[in-house]
């Protein structure tokens, strides 16, 4: 029965059209070997876009052909298209768009769409639920975060951003998509230069970090705050990390350490600083990060070479490298 | 010390300290269902086979690629090369003139004939041309054209939208970069403010997310920097940082790379994060860094082999993400390019060879700013550079060209 109604459909809505076959040429490649429907569909589409015809045939043949590809950027393209053409109900298209990004939410162009007819509406009032719903599937959907970023930035819609991280931060601490969303709230809000702020900050991090020593999130957040200021800026926190060290070290720790040593150092260049930098250097490189050797090496030998005594002795450092002369090979 | 580079890598490493290599196989043996690890094979008659098919046939199943279609070119043709496969002059041909029925009218190529262009396949059929790299490829490429097209996408703000009415991201300025670069049609002009918004990019992890604001992630790091090195203005960025993020996305256990903190490995970021080191070592280098070794890039070059050749491979043919996942076409460019770049290090005056297995194994090394082999970047631009650079008109998206020695303008289209 199905198929008799697809047959009479064909004869009473698209008589009149001549479909236009896929031109792929006599030697195709890549060659897909589309459906019966697939190549039916798109022969029709084909038609459609080369007399640019403007029907409501043409609108409901985008729906179709956007289920069997919904990345056909050409195809959405026509659909908007016809939607401004034909005056088009947007809040239908909202709920169109919705369904689409529901199931297929890792697609470039579905929220795309969506953002375009958020902009035609000017209405974001359903975005900040809905793209929870989609974080609520995948905490990490990076078009989703994409999209809330938009939402927030172009309708100042900052006041309850903080509140959301917090909530996703307890469900998982290990989300670095919230941690990277906490940074641009707060970032576009009260910044990060007032010593409350900062101060709330670190101390939020040290907490998550107490709770969940392994969480590379929570020390490169720590880091990411403080290294513009640099890291010894912040007095304290330097004694609070090797006190953490006994109970809850992590290869992030003993990183994190190296950076309040080589900021450290930057200000004030001692002797004693550098050896203890080294010296983590050494441990993550052979110990503890080994997956990272070939870096804490190149790390160690940069902090010898540029806070240690002067490498004017010409000796070879490591693995093959040397002082400056002669280094035209990697050109 | 001189080691022959497959001996070296033939028996477990001594020097590996035996708990992190109890776990490194502890992750291996949890994932296979064999046990014989020594010495791992590279697959190449299966992947061979999987690739030579592909580029001709593909099932119903890539129904979701039809607008991707110069991709499947690339990949499988990139592929290919890195196995060192020759392709057969009737076959190159034959892509050559898929691609032209792929080039929009009005420049640049679309994901399949009659489709409108986007950087994307743009990027894709301008990098399988040059794979390719005959006179007929060459000149597939109408020039003046994809110039329109590309200021077509500009922004005011120095980025550029994936296509007309699309959407921004940093991809959008690599694949920009890469093919104005390899076809000599690049302008100052073109990509004026480019570079202030790439860096936009960079943010508190130190990698790149895809617009300013959002999450550092592998691909986008790859993009942005890149088209930053094309445009030589990657010492803008925060190299250390940089530096530091990319080399913390190798995976501890599975030796292969994530794409972003905290989330699970994928054999694709073999190449976008990987990839990077070679970016990083010449840019520091540039800057006068001279603590930079001479052997190896800065990450683990043996796991990430291992990881590639134990993990990812699909035993009829063509790679993949991690087990249990199936096969495609992108998985087998990426996880073959990121082997690549784990096998070579150095470039065409210092190279130091890293095979793990068998010297078979080997592949053919890539360039990694535009991810084709060297041979085939130098050959381009030798082509294109022998070509006047086309001058875009922007009111009215045509463009004329200069002529070559007498300096007169040949106006092919009005516009002034």
């Amino acid at each position: 029965k199905l198929f008799l109604i697809v047959i009479v459909d064909s004869l009473v809505h698209w008589a009149d059209l001549e479909p236009v076959p896929q031109d792929d040429g006599p030697n195709p490649v890549v060659k897909i070997a589309y459906s019966e429907k697939f190549s039916d569909v798109y022969d029709y589409f084909r038609a459609l876009l080369k007399k640019d015809e403007r029907s409501d045939r043409a609108f409901a043949l985008t729906a179709e052909a956007i289920e069997l590809n919904a990345a056909n950027y050409t195809v959405w393209h026509y659909r908007r298209v016809l939607l401004q053409a034909l005056q088009k109900d947007l809040r239908e298209e909202m709920r169109y768009i919705t369904d689409i990004i529901e199931e297929q939410p890792k697609n470039y162009q579905v929220w795309h769409h969506r953002r375009m007819v958020v902009e035609w509406l000017n209405d974001p009032s359903e975005e900040l639920e809905f793209i929870a719903d989609i974080l609520s599937q995948d905490a990490k959907n990076y078009h989703a975060w994409q999209h809330r970023q938009w939402v927030i930035q172009e309708y100042k819609l900052w006041d309850n951003e903080l509140e959301f991280v917090e909530k996703l931060l307890e469900e998982d601490v290990r989300n670095n998509s919230v941690w990277n969303q906490r940074h641009f709230v707060i970032s576009h809000t009260t910044g990060y230069s007032s010593p409350a702020i900062l101060d709330r900050e670190v101390q939020y991090c040290l907490n998550q970090i107490r709770k969940a020593p392994h969480n590379e999130s929570a020390w490169n957040y720590l880091k990411g705050i403080l290294q513009d200021r640099g890291m010894s800026s912040h007095p304290g926190l330097l004694e609070q990390v090797l006190e953490l060290k006994e109970t809850h070290c992590s290869p992030y720790l003993l990183a994190f350490l190296v950076d309040c040593y080589e900021d450290a150092l930057e200000n004030n260049n001692q002797k004693e600083t550098l050896n203890r930098a080294l010296e983590v250097c050494e441990y993550l490189a052979q110990e503890k990060d080994t997956i990272r050797k070939e870096y804490w090496l190149f790390l160690q030998r940069s902090l010898e070479s540029r806070f240690g005594p002067s490498a004017a002795s010409g000796e070879p450092l490591a693995d093959g490298t040397e002082p400056p002369a002669g280094q035209q090979e990697l050109s | 010390p001189v080691v022959p580079s497959g001996l070296l890598l033939c028996c477990r490493p001594a020097a590996v300290k035996p708990r992190a290599a109890m776990q490194h196989y502890r992750f291996l043996l949890i994932l296979l269902p064999c046990v014989c690890l020594p010495r791992p094979t590279l697959l190449r008659e299966q992947h061979y086979q999987y690739l030579k098919k592909g580029l001709r046939h593909l099932s119903d199943s890539y129904e979701c690629l039809d607008a991707s279609r110069p991709w499947l070119c690339y990949w499988i043709l990139h592929s290919l090369e890195l196995l060192e496969e020759p392709i057969p002059a009737a076959v190159a041909s034959d892509v050559c003139q898929f691609l032209a029925r792929c080039q929009s009218p009005t420049g640049g190529f679309a994901g399949g004939p009659g489709q409108h262009a986007h950087l994307a396949p743009t990027y894709a059929a301008v990098n399988a041309l040059c794979i390719i790299g005959t006179e007929e490829a060459y000149n597939v490429i109408d020039r003046e054209k994809l110039l329109d097209f590309l200021w077509s996408v500009k922004q005011p703000d120095g980025s550029f939208v994936m296509h007309v009415g699309g959407e921004v991201d940093v991809r959008s300025a690599y694949c920009a970069a890469s093919v104005a670069s390899l076809t000599n049609i690049l302008t100052p002009k073109l990509f004026e403010d480019t570079p202030s918004w790439i860096l936009r990019c960079q943010n508190w992890e130190g990698g790149l997310g895809g617009v300013p604001g959002l999450e550092a992630h592998g691909g986008y790091t790859f993009c942005g920097t890149a088209a930053l090195v094309i445009l030589g203005k990657e010492h803008m960025l925060d190299l250390k940082a940089l530096l530091r993020w990319v080399v913390s996305r190798q995976m501890r256990f599975e030796g292969g790379f994530q794409g972003r903190c905290n989330k699970l490995v994928d054999g694709c970021y073999s190449f976008w994060q990987a990839g990077l080191l070679p970016l990083l070592h010449r840019a520091f280098f540039k800057e006068g860094e001279s603590q930079l070794s001479r052997q190896r890039w800065m990450f683990e070059q043996q796991a990430l082999q291992e990881y590639i050749l134990l993990c990812c491979q699909n035993p009829a043919g063509g790679l993949l993400d991690k087990p249990g996942k199936s096969r495609d076409f992108y998985h087998t460019c990426y996880c073959l390019s990121g082997l690549s770049i784990a096998q070579h290090f150095g470039n065409v005056d210092l190279h130091h060879e890293l095979i793990l297995g068998k010297e078979e194994n080997r592949l053919a090394p890539t360039h990694p700013v535009y991810n084709i082999c060297p041979e085939k970047v130098a050959q381009a631009l030798q082509h294109f550079h022998q070509l006047p650079v086309p001058e875009a008109d922007q009111r009215h998206g045509a463009s004329s060209w200069v002529g070559p020695a007498t300096g007169f303008r040949v106006q092919m289209f009005n516009g002034g």
